[in-house]
């Protein structure tokens, strides 16, 4: 029976372009090798994979790299424009913030904070979602609806408004921020493992195991979980962007990231205030934001092309 | 079908209460509104005959009771903030989101469906390509960066349309352009793969034997099928327009539930913001349940089931 949360879960996750077929190097290499042949041929898949590399070395150097202090204020230099703009200064590549702060400095010190939390959050997104699908769909019955009603109050919560009165009760922090936003993101982890699950059980393998006397939580965990690890790697890239952008949101109204945090979507509330004079201060984040975005999304939709065949089923 | 309908409307129903008696309990455990109407440096004393007054120590299931036979009655409390009745509240801020999100829905559709079906009739073309890569560029946009954007944008270059407020429908162009873009990366994705399962089908080959071409093989034969998912999918979209229109009513200051929302939850205002979560979850859910029957009336297999 078609309802309209399947309809959404194909929406966002089994967005299917053309199928890939196992046509060229599936015989005689293993699964993961025909992958990686199938991968260095996916350009969308090494673009994504190059700018989050080069991001990622940012993000993890960022005291090496950033060629100031995020947090040292200036105020005799506010409001620097960029160098390439009238007043620009070498010194301060991309210009000053309000408080006289190196912009650059920021944006690199925001990449850390957004794949913190992108990363963060999709985790715990990952182990609510696979555990309660792994559940639903390995004891059926009234198990299983029970997890369905679970996911349909999920998506009928405006998530946003959750989020935040969640982030206003528990208090503001990077923490808070991760585990508020994961766990209101499990449902396409859950629907995803609940349904190969079901699929998966009938298989002879998973028989063998049980006639072996292994238990439930065994067949579970060792059995049908590895044959998931695909799916569920896919799923964990796009809820890494999506978290981001959540979190870019949340702070950008006041509700996420802290002050003085380099977080970009506070740098572009920030600047809102100054922004029809120095359009740079919202401009530069909500670029780096969609070029750190943009590279997920290209690498997840990369990865479901090269490993997962069989997925509209 | 009557069953399938009382089945899926008893369903809708439980998930609204569950979903509200939830966000209930949470304020009611994490926050205390004897504390928040008292004010921040009230006496204890004072607290405690606010909590006595308003019957903050009695359980929290009687509370809801009380709370929800209240809105039964469509009396949903009174505002700690504002000092005025919720419903009233809600009477002056409804109409511009309701105006924002249907607005935006159009913009939705006349950008996703277009490009989801030429991307379906020509796969592997330049259409195709270009249509792929606007959902994947719009789905990595922060939404309320677009907004900035359209405002920097129109305020300064182009003073076409107005940047802030709700007071002409021109007021509503900008933020209905971006509200509306959000949603076209999915519906543009789901037309495309709706239609494309449908045209390999064996009875638009039949069609196609028979001499259907074109648009008309398109919009006569495949599209009622394509349109199954399609329906669901926008029914939700809509669903998150009224009840997440929160940022980009506030960037563009515009006075709609979503702002309403967001102010209340920074003032713990928590009567207004448990009736406001608990009318978008009820929109949500009849919307759905709505979407479900136009399904099932499109598709004998659903309702059969």
């Amino acid at each position: 029976m078609m309802t309209t949360r399947q309809a959404l879960g194909d929406a966002s996750i089994a967005s299917v372009d053309t199928p890939s077929e196992l046509e060229e190097g599936g015989l005689g290499l293993s699964p993961t090798m025909a992958a990686l042949k199938r991968a260095r041929k996916h350009h969308g898949l090494k673009i994504g994979f190059g700018i989050l590399l080069v991001m990622a070395v940012f993000a993890l150097f960022a005291p090496w790299l950033a060629p100031h202090d995020p947090y040292l204020q200036n105020l005799s230099l506010r409001m620097l424009p960029p160098v390439w703009t009238e007043g620009g200064n070498w010194e301060y590549l991309l210009g000053t913030d309000h408080l006289g702060r190196d912009y650059l400095s920021r944006l690199i010190h925001g990449a850390r904070i957004s794949m913190t939390i992108g990363l963060g959050a999709a985790s715990i997104g990952a182990v609510i979602g696979v555990t309660l699908g792994l559940i639903a769909g390995y004891f059926g019955g009234w198990i299983d609806q029970a997890v369905n009603f679970l996911v349909t109050c999920q998506l009928a919560v405006p998530s946003l408004l959750l989020i935040m009165a969640l982030v206003f009760v528990i208090g503001q922090s990077v923490t808070v921020v991760i585990f508020v936003i994961g766990a209101t993101h499990w449902v396409f982890y859950l629907v995803v493992t609940r349904s190969a699950t079901l699929r998966l059980r009938e298989l002879d393998f998973v028989a063998a195991a049980n006639a072996m006397g292994c238990s439930k939580f065994q067949i579970a965990v060792r059995e049908v979980l590895p044959n998931l690890v695909n799916q569920i790697m896919v799923i964990f890239t796009l809820e890494v962007a999506v978290a981001i952008l959540n979190e870019a949101t949340l702070s950008f109204l006041g509700l996420g990231i802290p002050s003085p945090l380099p977080s970009w979507g506070l740098m572009i509330a920030e600047g809102k205030t100054a922004m029809f004079f120095q359009p740079w201060l919202v401009i530069l984040p909500g670029i780096a934001l969609f070029i750190l975005v943009i590279a997920i999304n290209l690498l997840g939709d990369g990865v479901r092309d090269v490993t997962v065949t069989n997925r509209r089923n | 079908m009557l069953n399938y309908v009382l089945r899926r409307g008893f369903m809708a129903l439980l998930v609204a209460l569950t979903v509200s008696f939830g966000t209930f309990a949470l304020f009611h455990f994490a926050t205390d509104p004897a504390q928040t109407i008292a004010g921040e440096d009230a006496p204890q004393e004072m607290v405690d005959e606010i909590r006595e007054q308003y019957g903050f120590d009695r359980p929290v299931l009687v509370q809801y009771g009380d709370w929800l036979g209240g809105v039964l009655q469509g009396d949903f409390g009174k505002s700690y903030f504002w000092k005025q009745q919720v419903v009233e509240l809600i009477q002056e801020h409804a109409k511009v989101t309701i105006l924002l999100a249907l607005s935006a829905l159009m913009v939705t559709v006349a950008i996703a469906l277009p490009l989801g079906i030429s991307a379906a009739l020509k796969p592997n073309s330049w259409v195709d390509r270009l249509a792929l890569s606007t959902a994947v560029s719009a789905q990595a946009i922060p939404n309320f960066w677009l907004g900035l954007m359209f405002i920097i944008l129109f305020a300064v270059t182009f003073p076409i349309f107005p940047v802030s407020g709700d007071a002409t429908w021109k007021h509503y162009v900008l933020p209905s352009l971006v509200l509306g873009a959000s949603s076209v990366p999915a519906v543009m994705r789901l037309t495309r793969t709706g239609l494309l399962d449908v045209l390999s089908s064996d009875y638009i080959r039949t069609a196609r034997a028979k001499g259907f071409m074109g648009y008309r093989l398109i919009l006569q034969q495949a599209m009622r099928n394509a349109l199954l998912p399609i329906v669901s999918v926008l029914a939700v979209q809509l669903g998150h327009k009224l009840g997440g229109s929160v940022v980009t009513e506030s960037v563009f200051s515009m006075n709609g539930l979503g702002r309403l929302a967001v102010e209340s939850i920074f003032n713990s205002d928590i009567p207004t913001v448990q009736s406001l979560i608990l009318i978008f979850v009820l929109t949500f859910v009849l919307l759905t349940l709505a979407a479900d029957l136009i399904n099932a009336w499109l598709d004998p297999r659903i309702r059969m089931g």
